[in-house]
């Protein structure tokens, strides 16, 4: 376990890391969007946070929530980072968005066969 | 259906496997130490991820990030896992308190969501009215799981449905967080009922 980082210093640091824009220009975002980096685009240019982002993307897609989790970053400020990259054509979502419809009978019984499977 | 099962990720495996298209997301909701980030640590095939979101002591989601230092914040811990269910579709599950005045940030959890487990505890059966309730405003379909404790009295699981006061149609199931299958099944019975309502809807 860290020690538990001071509200303020968190704020503060994600204030620094959103270059002080807290409204991700896409509000399409969910916390199971999966995110995958498009090829060899230069990271000229990127902040350091993003720079680690597009690092920890590379090797294979991750969730919204994922990259929040792994860059211990809260989720709306992770959001506003991947939104930016977005625009920047660095990252592309390839889950549909919303990641899935409730109320879909397929998936449904899709995510039931694959738990049964587990037993 | 018909698709293949997913040979299970090598524990620690950090990114999904190429072909994933499809994520979904399941709560896993219930009071303090009920046993949350137990569970989902019980099935993810990821090291279990927390992450958090600011709000204001209102209740609002923070997001005007100039402002924050200004206010009274509070964080939300969110726990999370996965499971990888088939060559495309991975299942995300999600742990987190369900109070009534988080309420604006459940709506971001809940959008998209395929429905909630409550974890109850028979010691403490009064606590989980509160998060059925803030389940029941957003329209979120839910199965209760009674986490066994070892200290905790036996109940029948017809005085306990009485005591939660719960549809006849709510699962109702017995789990024990720690253990992996036990966990599985009690997803099952989520997502069997899950079904049964679609299946309801579409014959009414
Ligand atoms: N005996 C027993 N202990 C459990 C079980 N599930 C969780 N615990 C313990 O209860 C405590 C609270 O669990 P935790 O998962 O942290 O609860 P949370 O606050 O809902 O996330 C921890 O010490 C767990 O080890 C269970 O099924 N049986
Ligand atoms: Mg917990």
């Amino acid at each position: 376990m860290t020690a538990r980082r001071r509200p303020a210093d968190r704020l503060v640091r994600s204030y620094v890391v959103t270059d002080g824009r807290a409204h991700p220009t896409r509000n399409t975002l969910d916390l199971v969007t999966l995110l995958v980096v498009t090829d060899d685009l230069p990271l000229t240019g990127l902040n350091p946070e993003k720079r680690r982002l597009m690092e920890l993307c590379r090797p294979g897609a991750l969730s919204v929530a994922e990259v929040a989790g792994h860059l211990s970053l809260p989720v709306s400020v992770a959001k506003v980072l991947i939104a930016d990259l977005m625009d920047s054509g660095h990252l592309i979502t390839r889950a549909p968005i919303p990641a899935a419809r409730p109320t879909d009978a397929r998936i449904l019984q899709e995510v039931l066969d694959g738990l049964r499977a587990r037993l | 259906m018909g698709s293949a099962p997913a040979s299970e990720p090598a524990t620690g495996e950090v990114h999904l496997r190429p072909g994933v298209q499809t994520a979904v997301k399941l709560l896993v909701v219930g009071h303090f130490a009920v046993g949350k980030t137990t569970f989902v640590g019980a099935l993810s095939e990821i090291r279990p991820l927390r992450t958090e979101e600011v709000m204001t002591e209102a209740g609002a989601i923070v997001d005007d990030l100039a402002g924050m230092t200004d206010k009274t914040t509070t964080t939300v811990a969110l726990d999370f896992g996965r499971l990888t269910l088939n060559d495309r579709l991975v299942l995300y599950l999600f742990g987190t308190p369900g109070q009534q005045r988080f309420a604006p940030l459940w709506h971001d959890m809940t959008r998209g969501a395929l429905g909630a487990l409550v974890l109850a505890d028979t010691r403490r059966l009064g606590h989980s009215f509160e998060v059925m309730g803030v389940l029941e405003e957003l329209g979120l379909p839910y199965a209760v799981a009674l986490n066994q404790f070892d200290d905790a009295p036996a109940h029948e699981l017809d005085e306990v449905r009485d005591a939660l006061d719960l549809l006849p149609e709510t699962p109702l199931v017995r789990c024990d967080a720690r253990d992996r299958v036990s966990s599985t099944r009690a997803l099952i019975s989520l997502v069997e009922y899950l079904l049964t309502r679609i299946g309801h809807l579409e014959h009414t």
